[in-house]
């Protein structure tokens, strides 16, 4: 290691690193969110969300964001935004919408503003 | 022996392979990133490759965080796609290659990589993808999956991941068969999907790394992890599998073709191919 680290991770602005911390605190909610690769539990998901997170014993936090459906609560909480989008893909929200939603635009603002990303 | 016969990276986005599916590649959104692989198709054609070295990054396909390795190899005589969860249609499963594969696994171990082999491996959009991409007919050639994390920090440096990329050009012109390998990273370039800072892109940033790859790749070794995030976004670390793609190749190698557009989703998205420069000098002599 020849470099000196400049830049530390909580100089980041607007980012949230998933580091050994937050992968501890989120472990459940990912380890559930991880489930909906599976067709079948993201149907038991949609069913009784209640019950599902009983299985993984999702904490109060978890599950006031999730009912939020609310990702930057959710990353708060230790979501990791791999997994979570499969939870959004129960609801069919886009990784388009998850940004609007992060940055508090609407979709259409969030699109035009990558869409301008390749002008400069 | 086997012998790498060029680099190729491109960019992975699901909603690639959902335009794939769906045949939409030549309305105007699509356009201008797909027109970028015709030479692509043109090159494969010409060289033709027999075997693919595929530098990827899982997304909670295969590997969950109860074990996450830095590093792992694909071991497996066919590997298979399956539900991400979001809708993204599963891909028929993929032809391996185990003798090359444990060559590859017994010369990085040598080489004091420890990496995690895989006998059974799920592979995602982001292996997926770019085989689909570069071989649209469906006739891919046999696959060696090489998996980086870029899941749960910290992650390998980008000093390392070229020094692996080394380690696994070695292993390739090690192995006792005369194959033409093209090594494939898969990813980037600048795009974040999380955090206020969501939509990031860099385009500054990413065009001096499509140089740098080219003509100075020790100058994009010296960043850490945590300057790669600020510069080119948190999922923008996908370009730890561009290193290891050049990291495999020589010291100097020609650029044949570049592609980059923005956007693709949330993505800037880019497709290069790279030749190593002595290979070609060989070849030339050779006729």
């Amino acid at each position: 290691m020849a470099t000196t680290i400049s830049v530390d991770y909580d100089d980041i602005p607007g980012t949230t690193i998933f580091d050994g911390r937050r992968a501890m605190e989120g472990y459940a909610l990912n380890k559930m969110c991880y489930s909906f690769n599976s067709l079948e539990n993201r149907e038991a998901y949609r069913r009784d969300e209640d019950a599902y997170c009983d299985i993984f014993h999702i904490n109060r936090q978890q599950r006031l964001a999730l009912k939020n459906r609310n990702v930057a609560q959710l990353i708060a909480a230790g979501g990791n935004i791999y997994y979570l989008a499969k939870w959004a893909g129960i609801f069919g929200l886009t990784v388009q919408q998850l940004g609007a939603q992060q940055r508090g635009m609407t979709e259409e603002a969030f699109k035009e503003m990558l869409l301008r990303a390749g002008d400069e | 022996m086997a012998r790498i016969i060029g680099g190729i990276a491109t960019s992975h986005v699901p909603a690639i392979g959902k335009a794939i599916a769906l045949g939409i590649q030549q309305q105007p959104y699509w356009k201008p990133f797909f027109d970028g692989f015709r030479n692509v198709h043109e090159w494969l054609d010409q060289e033709r490759p027999d075997v693919a070295v595929v530098i990827y990054n899982d997304h909670g396909l295969n590997f969950f965080l109860d074990k996450m390795p830095t590093f792992a190899v694909g071991a497996a005589a066919e590997y298979r796609n399956a539900d991400e969860g979001w809708g993204l249609p599963v891909s028929s499963p993929f032809t391996g290659y185990p003798a090359m594969s444990w060559h590859v696994i017994e010369s990085l171990v040598h080489d004091e990589f420890d990496i995690t082999t895989c006998q059974e491996m799920f592979v995602d959009h982001a292996f997926v993808v770019p085989m689909k991409l570069l071989w649209p007919d469906g006739r891919a050639i046999p696959a060696i999956p090489i998996a980086v994390n870029t899941v749960q920090f910290p992650l390998p440096t980008p000093a390392r991941c070229f020094k692996l990329g080394k380690a696994i050009g070695r292993a390739i012109e090690s192995f006792d068969k005369d194959h033409r390998v093209v090594i494939i990273g898969s990813g980037g370039m600048s795009h974040q999907l999380d955090g206020e800072r969501a939509g990031f892109i860099n385009k500054k940033f990413d065009v001096a790394c499509l140089d740098q790859i080219v003509n100075d790749a020790a100058a994009l070794l010296d960043m850490s992890v945590a300057e790669l995030v600020l510069n080119a976004g948190v999922q923008g670390v996908e370009l730890l599998n561009w290193l290891v793609m050049r990291g495999a190749m020589t010291g100097s190698v020609s650029e044949i073709h570049r592609n980059y557009h923005v956007p693709i989703s949330n993505t800037a998205a880019a497709v290069m191919i790279l030749e190593n420069k002595t290979v070609r000098k060989e070849g030339l002599q050779c006729l």
